[in-house]
């Protein structure tokens, strides 16, 4: 569930990957991901299809799956290992006025304790010569969180996030982008089935658990930059930073560094290299000295003070289909990464025999992978 | 008055100068490399949004991932 | 009487909506830029030797969408108004011609196409959206200009052609 809450945020917000003064062309996107790590893994499909029309209507719709098959760290500790699917459905309009558009979407995000439906709007701009796009962005979501296992419980999380994205033309070869965003949640905000620890020299192992009690509301603050860069022998590099800030004191902050290398006319290779780090939350701890040690308590390795580090590759083969004839092109892609999950302190509690707060730092790596065919009519 | 005249003489320089008469230091006959499909801030819209959703999940920070703009700036 | 612009302001508001162009006829029409480039078809092609004709001149390129939409109508234009002394004429305004030609080859065009790798024409003529299309009259005259293209656009091509044709030399 941790997993999976906030998901339906993430996979709404669709990049506006519009050339503002051009709708994008109409594209079918089939693709299988794949997640193994920490003792949970997921896949299933998702599908995307986008549709023009006369050069200033356009829909898209989405369908996404998680078949989730968790026997995490949390999850052994404290429960048992479960499964369950989440299926998120999404529609999207979009229309092109003269340099503006206005872009206004929805989806749905289900799973059998979480009720996700999230609504945008969008309006993008291109001003001084088509060298600059500026888009706003406003989107609400209202969540419902329930529990298994306890029939009684029922809470809400109520999501309100503005952006506002700029994007500017440097050079003939080079593209430099700025967001900013501001996301506030009120309402129930951790996990129903996480428990913080404390010290308690009466129990077997020394500690003894308690419900997580987080604060009701939470608002963070991003803003990034990235540019991307056109090598004179065809190719490309863009470099992206975030820096994140909220109100519970978590800092984030991510740097990612990506290389594009065509070659003829048909394959296209990526490799890039993602780095994150993050302070622990308030009120977080690892271990708290006694019961209700302090007013919130939390935890959730989310909140974690933690690293992590990605390295990835991905391929793409373009080719005309002539089994599909309608496909003007199309292409098969494949790309994996491959994540290393370092925590500071968050400690691996499958390790027993030893003095509370001395087990090992947690620490693990994860294989994602997206296999999938891209179709342009 | 004297506030009043230099107000309506700036917002006369702006209507004047306007948009349409910015001069872009990169003509839009000039924007070859940038609208090659490789020099997309995402090329693949699923699957990036499916890795956002990927770290959203696992770590504390969210938002401005940002992805207008760019590209062939037609029309 | 007080004005409230005072007329160093007046001065300079009219400075500033002078164009690139250069300065217009007593009716409002303008020499078009002359220009001489390599055509597709070998040899090359100069706006002097056209006068005395209506000429279309859309500027394009191979990256650029409505561009590549826009042709099967130039086509359509050129086929049906050219033996009433119409020309039109494509200019390519990519540094190199490889991609263009991978275009021609998939969507044939049966009008003039010509080079200007350096884009001294595309300055000239003051190209501000991609495409962009110009007529010229029949005594060499800009009479008509349209930025960018949208579906539908080609029946206000063939409205100022019709116009233009039916002018003397």
């Amino acid at each position: 569930m941790q997993l999976i809450r906030r998901a339906a945020v993430a996979l709404l917000l669709l990049p506006a990957t519009a050339f503002a003064a051009v709708l994008p062309d109409d594209r079918a996107d089939l693709l299988y991901h794949y997640y193994d790590g920490g003792g949970v893994t997921i896949d299933g499909p998702s599908l995307l299809v986008r549709k023009k029309f006369a050069e200033k209507y356009a829909v898209n719709a989405s369908y996404y799956v998680d078949m989730v098959s968790s026997a995490s760290i949390d999850v052994i500790t404290t429960a048992s290992p479960y499964e369950e699917e989440r299926t998120q459905y999404g529609v999207g309009f979009e229309y092109l006025r003269g340099k503006v558009t206005y872009a206004a979407s929805f989806s749905n995000s289900n799973e059998n304790d979480y009720n996700a439906d999230t609504a945008s709007l969008s309006i993008s701009q291109d001003m001084f010569g088509d060298l600059t796009t500026v888009s706003l962005i406003f989107s609400r979501g209202w969540d419902d969180v329930t529990e298994r296992g306890d029939q009684t419980f029922a809470d809400q999380i109520d999501r309100r996030i503005y952006g506002v994205d700029i994007s500017q033309i440097a050079t003939k070869n080079l593209v430099l982008g700025l967001s900013y965003e501001t996301i506030t949640e009120e309402g129930f905000l951790n996990n129903p089935y996480r428990q913080a620890r404390f010290v308690d020299p009466e129990a077997a192992l020394g500690y003894s658990y308690q419900s997580e009690v987080y604060p009701r509301t939470r608002t963070g603050n991003a803003i990034s930059f990235r540019g991307r860069w056109y090598l004179p022998y065809r190719a490309a590099l863009q470099g992206d930073y975030r820096f994140y800030t909220d109100t519970w004191e978590i800092q984030g902050h991510t740097a990612e560094l990506s290389y594009t290398h065509p070659l003829d006319d048909d394959w296209t290779f990526d490799v890039h290299y993602r780095f994150y780090t993050q302070n622990a939350a308030e009120f977080y701890s690892d271990l708290f000295p006694r019961e209700d040690f302090q007013n919130f308590l939390a935890r959730d390795k989310e909140l974690a003070s933690m690293q992590s580090h990605t390295l990835g590759f991905g391929v793409a083969y373009a080719f005309k289909p002539s089994m599909l004839s309608f496909l003007e092109k199309s292409s098969l892609n494949l790309r994996y990464d491959r994540i290393r999950f370092d925590y500071d302190d968050f400690r691996d509690l499958r390790v027993t025999g030893v003095a509370p707060g001395t087990e090992p730092l947690y620490t693990f790596d994860a294989d994602v992978i997206r296999f999938y065919f891209s179709g342009w009519f | 008055m004297r506030i009043a005249r230099l107000a309506a003489a700036a917002l006369l320089l702006v209507a004047a100068s306007g948009c349409s008469r910015f001069e872009p230091w990169v003509k839009p006959y000039e924007r070859e490399n940038l609208a090659d499909p490789i020099m997309a801030w995402d090329r693949d819209p699923v699957s990036s949004s499916y890795m956002r959703h990927v770290y959203d999940s696992r770590e504390g920070s969210r938002g401005a991932n940002g992805g207008a703009g760019g590209g062939c700036g037609c029309n | 009487m007080k004005t409230i612009l005072g007329f160093r302001t007046a001065v300079l508001a009219t400075a500033l909506l002078a164009t690139a162009w250069p300065a217009a006829a007593a009716d409002g029409a303008v020499p078009a830029p002359q220009f001489s480039l390599a055509s597709r078809a070998g040899g090359e092609v100069s706006l002097a030797d056209l006068r005395g004709q209506v000429v279309m001149i859309n500027f394009w390129a191979s990256w650029c969408g409505p561009c590549r939409q826009e042709f099967p109508a130039l086509d359509q234009i050129y086929a049906k108004y050219k033996p009433m002394g119409f020309t039109l004429v494509a200019i390519n305004v990519e540094s190199e011609k490889a991609d263009a030609e991978k275009f021609l080859s998939a969507t044939p065009a049966s009008f003039p196409i010509l080079f200007d790798p350096d884009n001294t024409v595309s300055g000239k003529y003051g190209v501000s959206a991609m495409p962009t299309t110009v007529l010229v009259d029949r005594q060499g005259r800009v009479r008509w200009q349209h930025r960018a293209y949208k579906p539908g656009d080609e029946a206000k091509y063939i409205e100022q052609i019709r116009a233009a044709l039916r002018e003397k030399a």
